[in-house]
C-alpha cells in the first residue's frame, strides 16, 4: 500500500512533529529536539507497527484532530486523552483502525501534559539534519501545525503491536528528579545543594520544549565571576543569575553560559515532559564519588582531579 | 586539563586557555577521524572546554584523556574561509570610541586580525570567533535589537559573531556580509565549524549602495522565521 495523507482538522494549542531527534550536529548549534517523552513516543509508534523512529505527532494539552485519506491504524498514548473516531469513543495506548475519511479527535488531557498520535507508516514531512523534528528553538523541521495543514504519511511497514504490556500509571502528585552533580556544582554554595535536596519547588508555567522551569527558593553561587560558555547536555540543571534551577529538556540550546549544577539522567526526563504547571517538584541530588577502578553495576564516576 | 562527569554518560575536559581548548578539540576530532577514539555521540568545544557528549565507555574515555599531553595548535592549522565584510554597522562609532581609534581603523584591526571559531551555539550556524586582542573587547549593548539583520557582523566580549539570520541580539554591530552563514540547501549547512579560521576582507565602499539593497531584502525574508 502506498502512502496517503493526513488532514489536520483541529491542530490543538501546540502540535509539532516529532521523531527521536537530531543527533551529530551539536557542535554548530543544533538543538537534540525530538519527541518529549520518548517512551510515550516509542509505544505509539510499535502500537501500529512503525519503527521508532517514524515521526509522531505531539500534542500539548488540548490534543488536536485528524482526517485520513486513506484507511490507518492510529494510537495515542502518553498523556491520557479521550480518543473518539467520528465522534465514537475509541481506545487510547491500543491501535485504532481509522478508516479513510474518518476524523479521530484527541481530547483534552485528564492528566499530564503531551500526549502522542502515531499514523502507520508515519508522518513523512522532510527530513531535515536527519530528523523531520520541529525545533521551536532554532526554527528547524516543519512549522507547528495549523489547522487544514496537509501531512504525508508514510506506506506502513511493520506488524502493529497490542498494548497488553503497557503499564498504567497513576498520575504522579510530585515530580522526583534525580540529579547527579557536577560539573559545575562547586560554582555553589553547600547550602544551594542542601537546598536543592530539601526544598520544595515547583514547575513553572513558563516550562516549554526547551526548558522546564522552576518557582521556589534560589541556590545560592559561591563563584560569582561570569562563567565561559560550555556545551549543555539535554537533562542539565541550569542555574540562570536569577537563581531558580531550569531543566534542560528536548530543545535546548547546545552551549550556555551559566553553570550546571547537575544532571537530571535522561530516563526521567519523560516525567518532566508530563509535569503540569504548579506541580511539585523534589530534586534528588547524587554526588558522584571519584574512583580510581570500574565497579561494574556502578553508576559512572570521576572526580574533577 | 581536569575531567568533570556530565551525568552518567558524558565528560567536560576542562581547560585553562580557549587556545588549549582548541587544541584539544582538533585532538579529539582527529583522533576521531583517524577510527581512534572511544565511541562518542556528540563533541561540543566550549570557550575554555570540549563536551564528549554521549559516550559509549566514559571510563575508557577518561583513561585515554589522561593519557594524551596535546601541544598547542600552529597558528594556521585548520581551513581558512574568507568572508567580505562592509564595515557599515550601525555600532561602529561606538566600538571606535570604545577602542579609541577612528572608524576605519576598526575595519583594519578587525580585518588584520587571525580569527578563529571556538564555539557555536545561540542559533544553528552562529559562531563565536576569537582572536581580537583584549583591549579590543567591548561589552554587548545595555538594550538588545528586538532584530538583528541576517549577515551582521557584530562584536560582544572577545567575540565576533555574524548573525545567520534575522533574530533579536545584544552585540555591537561593526558591519555586513552577503556570504550566507547558514544555508539548508548545501552540504554542511554551516559555514562555519569549531576550529575554522577565518579572515575579514574588507569590501570596497564603492559597493555599499548595491548591496545595501540585497541586506534589505534578505531582512525582510529573513524576519520570517523567529530565532
Amino acid at each position: 500500500m502506498s502512502g496517503g495523507k493526513m488532514e489536520v482538522v483541529r491542530a490543538g494549542a501546540l502540535t509539532t512533529v516529532q521523531d527521536l531527534g537530531r543527533f551529530g550536529h551539536a557542535s554548530l548549534g543544533v538543538p537534540r529536539s525530538g519527541a518529549m517523552d520518548q517512551p510515550a513516543h516509542r509505544l505509539a509508534n510499535r502500537l501500529v507497527g512503525n519503527p521508532a523512529d517514524a515521526a509522531t505527532m505531539e500534542t500539548t494539552l488540548t490534543g488536536m484532530a485528524v482526517r485520513a485519506t486513506r484507511p490507518v491504524l492510529v494510537a495515542v498514548t502518553g498523556a491520557p486523552a479521550p480518543v473518539r473516531v467520528d465522534g465514537r469513543p475509541a481506545a487510547w495506548a491500543d491501535p485504532v483502525y481509522l478508516p479513510a475519511g474518518a476524523v479521530l479527535d484527541v481530547g483534552t488531557v485528564t492528566s499530564g501534559l503531551r500526549s502522542y498520535v502515531a499514523v502507520s507508516g508515519g508522518i513523512t514531512v522532510p527530513s531535515v539534519l536527519g530528523s523531520r523534528s520541529t525545533d521551536l528553538l532554532s526554527g528547524l523541521g516543519p512549522a507547528p501545525l495549523q489547522d487544514g495543514d496537509i501531512l504525508p504519511v508514510g506506506a506502513p511497514g511493520g506488524r502493529p503491536m497490542r498494548s497488553d504490556t503497557v503499564a498504567w500509571q497513576a498520575p504522579p502528585s510530585e515530580l522526583v528528579l534525580p540529579v547527579l552533580l557536577g560539573p559545575r556544582d562547586d560554582w555553589f554554595t553547600r547550602a544551594a545543594v542542601d537546598t536543592l535536596a530539601s526544598a520544595r519547588f515547583s514547575v513553572s508555567s513558563k516550562s516549554n520544549r526547551i526548558a522546564l522551569r522552576t518557582d521556589g527558593p534560589v541556590l545560592e553561587r559561591s563563584v560569582h565571576r561570569e562563567m565561559a560558555s560550555e556545551g549543555m547536555v539535554v537533562g542539565a540543571v541550569q542555574v540562570p543569575p536569577e537563581g531558580r534551577p531550569v531543566v534542560f529538556l528536548a530543545d535546548s540550546p547546545t552551549t550556555g553560559g551559566y553553570p550546571v549544577i547537575g544532571v537530571v539522567p535522561e530516563s526521567r526526563l519523560a516525567a518532566a515532559a508530563q509535569a503540569v504547571p504548579g506541580l511539585p517538584i523534589r530534586f534528588s541530588p547524587i554526588r558522584q564519588r571519584p574512583r580510581r577502578s570500574a565497579r561494574p553495576g556502578h553508576a559512572y564516576s570521576l572526580g574533577s582531579d | 586539563m581536569r575531567l568533570s562527569p556530565v551525568g552518567a554518560d558524558s565528560l567536560l575536559v576542562d581547560l585553562d586557555t580557549p587556545e588549549e581548548a582548541q587544541a584539544w578539540h582538533a585532538r579529539i576530532l582527529h583522533r576521531r577521524s583517524a577510527g581512534r577514539l572511544v565511541p562518542v555521540r556528540e563533541i561540543v568545544p566550549g570557550e575554555k572546554t570540549v563536551l564528549l557528549y554521549g559516550i559509549g565507555d566514559a571510563d575508557a574515555m577518561a583513561a585515554e584523556l589522561r593519557q594524551w599531553s596535546v601541544p598547542p595548535l600552529a597558528a594556521d592549522s585548520g581551513p581558512l574561509i574568507e568572508i567580505p565584510v562592509r564595515y557599515d554597522g550601525a555600532d561602529l562609532p561606538a566600538v571606535a570610541d570604545l577602542w579609541g581609534v577612528t572608524q576605519d581603523e576598526v575595519a583594519r584591526i578587525h580585518s588584520t586580525t587571525h580569527h578563529r571559531v571556538a564555539f557555536c551555539g545561540f542559533a544553528p550556524g552562529f559562531a563565536y570567533l576569537l582572536g581580537l586582542e583584549e583591549r579590543c573587547h567591548v561589552p554587548r549593548k545595555a538594550e538588545p535589537r528586538t532584530s538583528v539583520p541576517a549577515g551582521s557582523v557584530a562584536l560582544a566580549g572577545p567575540y565576533t559573531g555574524i548573525y545567520p539570520r534575522a533574530s533579536p541580539g545584544g552585540w555591537q554591530l561593526i558591519g555586513t556580509t552577503d556570504l550566507r552563514l547558514w544555508d539548508m540547501e548545501r552540504d554542511p549547512a554551516a559555514t562555519l565549524s569549531p576550529g575554522t579560521r577565518v579572515r575579514f576582507v574588507p569590501q570596497p565602499a564603492s559597493e555599499s549602495t548595491k548591496r545595501s539593497k540585497a541586506t534589505t531584502q534578505g531582512r525582510t525574508k529573513g524576519e520570517r522565521h523567529h530565532a
